[in-house]
């Protein structure tokens, strides 16, 4: 495989959330790259971070959150620390979003069509008359039946599927580098949401866009992700090609959570599971934030918290089994 | 012979009637709601038959209403004075109709000036929330603290007795309700999934302020705007019953009753019949009030929309 540039670098990112009851240390240190054209994803629990991670990169964090440290670079480009002004022209212009529920994202006052024509209008300038033939344009594209009467129509009268679509143009209209996909198929029924699933990747290709896809879903993973990032309460625990990851899984936590996909093949009277429960990161356990529930617990995982080490070329694990491994050669 | 359509009307203007068309087609469906609401319609007529004796009562008054006629003085109502005369013989009805606009005008310049300073505070609060938030609502919860009426009686005798100074006080007092009307609304759409959307979109504060909080605003503005309109006019009416607002001879109707009430028992017409304008008024644009707020609503929109365009087509066919 050829090496190609990274369009996005997440370098050490950090963000917490000030809150009356503490600090939430949401993301601590999360690290990943994505490059020009692949699609990414990164899989975990619920509140492991992975929506965390997309609103920073948008900087877009609610208060009384905070990016503390680390960088995010679009291009090169940091976008930790622009103003206001600055990452209002990369959102929606070189960074799209696609949220998790359409029906709540789509203004209900408006018609699709317009909604859909904004970006057009304020990012780009284009007239309205122009902006609203173009915003058809890409209705269509994304599959959506008979745009030209569905762009008049107000987001109550269309399905959840095609609300989807419809989410799915506005975030192409300004043909964005990367495009951010916060679980968009989890309210979507499995027809619909595999559609979906085609669409985007489709759209991909057509439009050379990068991919950040979110998700908790490993089935979804396999499908459209060229490389996974698998979070644990706010630290990616393991880094790899998606085939890496279902062949050969090196870190405890991944390793129980392909373990614990319901396989129709095999029956089991009980489905596994992880024991214990994604820890309170208002206190978050020291050292590796995994080892109360992981299996193969040493000493040292409460003390020490372990940082990625690349067991193979591209594939890289943050857990001490593997740093002993490599001290012991 | 038929002339076609195409000879009589240019081809541009068969355009901008095609691209109108939607737009056209709203309104129209705005006023099949309001027209099937009874009560809407009752409140409707009311409120525009009050308009017009504003703009025309006192060239329809068949009466002089303010100079004097002591010969006719406690005239109760007969062919020749349907409401009766009052205390320096005066028609009663002449009165009330030459005073309407003095209502009216009370109405629309409160609210010109209370609504849109409580939309831009109610909104700037709400949308920017920290600091800002805390000073303007404090503030709005100091003038909400007094009683509103009690609060312009204040303003009104700090300024002087006169209808113009009563008007500035009711702005004075209304405002904060719309504050609060318009920052409620903006706290709960700016934590809605479609401005976040929006803003990953890379969109500004104020582009949020007026695309997706004013318009989620507007039909509880308007209807509240239609409810207040009847309320101002009482407050005014009120400010000048208290000898805050319209000085004599001013037929204003709150002064009116005011005037009329020492004369309760000899001559009851004075005071009961500009009571009962009022009371007229504001029930109207109370219903009509309740009317828009109908027809504003989207779904109920769709769902009648069925009807209108069945009733179209049936009554199309059958011409």
């Amino acid at each position: 495989m050829e090496a190609r540039e990274n369009l996005l670098v997440v370098d050490r990112l950090k963000t917490q959330f000030f809150t009356y009851g503490g600090v939430v240390e949401a993301l601590d240190e999360v690290s990943f790259e994505i490059e020009r054209g692949e699609i990414f994803g990164l899989v975990g629990e619920s509140g492991c971070g992975k929506s965390v991670t997309a609103t920073s990169i948008l900087g877009l964090v609610a208060k009384p959150g905070k990016i503390v440290s680390g960088r995010v670079l679009l291009d090169g480009e940091n976008l930790v620390g622009k103003s206001e002004q600055e990452m209002n022209r990369v959102r929606g212009s070189r960074i799209a979003m696609i949220f998790q529920d359409p029906t709540s994202s789509l203004n209900p006052l408006f018609r699709i069509g317009y909604q859909v024509a904004e970006p057009y209008i304020y990012h780009q300038r284009r007239a309205k008359r122009q902006a609203l033939k173009d915003a058809t344009g890409i209705l269509a594209k994304t599959g959506l039946p008979d745009a030209v009467e569905k762009s008049r129509n107000y987001p109550h009268e269309l399905s959840g599927g095609m609300r989807q679509r419809a989410m799915i143009a506005m975030s192409l209209t300004c043909e964005p580098d990367l495009l951010i996909a916060d679980e968009p198929t989890t309210n979507l029924d499995v027809t619909i949401g595999r559609q979906i699933l085609d669409l985007v990747k489709d759209l991909q290709r057509e439009f050379g866009a990068s991919v950040l896809w979110i998700t908790h879903d490993m089935a979804v993973v396999a499908q459209m992700c060229d490389r996974v990032g698998v979070m644990y309460a706010g630290t990616i625990v393991e880094k790899t090609d998606v085939r890496t990851l279902f062949r050969n899984a090196k870190h405890p936590y991944t390793e129980r959570l392909l373990r614990a996909i319901p396989s129709a093949v095999k029956s089991a009277d009980k489905l596994e599971e992880i024991p214990g429960s994604v820890p309170q990161l208002i206190h978050p356990p020291t050292g590796c934030r995994f080892h109360p529930r992981c299996d193969h617990v040493m000493e040292i995982c409460s003390r020490v918290k372990p940082l990625e080490q690349e067991v193979e070329p591209g594939h890289t694990v943050a857990c001490h089994l593997f740093g002993r491994e490599r001290e012991g050669t | 012979m038929r002339i076609p359509g195409s000879m009589l009307f240019s081809s541009r203007y068969r355009l901008r009637q095609k691209r109108l068309h939607p737009i056209t087609k709203e309104w129209g469906l705005t006023f099949y709601v309001l027209r099937h609401s009874m009560l809407a319609v009752v409140g409707g007529l009311i409120a525009l038959a009050f308009l017009l004796i504003a703009l025309f009562g006192s060239m329809l008054a068949p009466y002089d209403p303010i100079s004097a006629n002591i010969q006719d003085r406690f005239q109760p109502p007969s062919a020749s004075h349907p409401l009766g005369t009052d205390t320096m013989g005066r028609d009663v009805m002449s009165r009330m109709l030459a005073g309407a606009q003095h209502s009216i005008k009370a109405g629309l310049i409160v609210l010109a000036i209370a609504v849109p300073l409580g939309v831009l505070l109610g909104g700037i609060a709400g949308l920017f929330g920290g600091w800002i938030d805390e000073v303007i609502m404090r503030v709005t919860d100091m003038f909400l603290a007094f009683p509103s009426l009690v609060l312009a009686m204040a303003f009104s005798a700090a300024l002087g007795p006169s209808l113009f100074n009563a008007m500035i006080a009711l702005s004075v007092v209304w405002w904060p309700m719309y504050a609060r009307l318009v920052r409620g609304q903006a706290l709960a759409v700016r934590e809605t999934s479609y401005v976040e959307a929006a803003r990953s979109r890379g969109a500004s504060n104020w582009h949020i302020m007026f695309k997706h909080i004013l318009p989620n605003c507007l039909s509880p503005i308007l209807v509240t705007l239609t409810l207040d309109m009847g309320w101002v006019i009482t407050a005014a009416a009120s400010l000048s019953f208290l000898g805050f607002g319209a000085q004599p001879p001013i037929p204003e109707w709150g002064r009116m009753v005011s005037d009329g009430r020492i004369y309760m028992l000899r001559a009851w017409w004075m005071s009961v019949f500009p009571g009962l304008g009022i009371v007229l008024v504001v029930l109207g644009f109370n219903l009509l009030g309740d009317g828009i707020r109908d027809s504003l609503d989207p779904k109920l929109r769709r769902l009648t929309e069925v009807t209108w365009k069945r009733e179209k087509t049936s009554s199309s066919s059958t011409d």
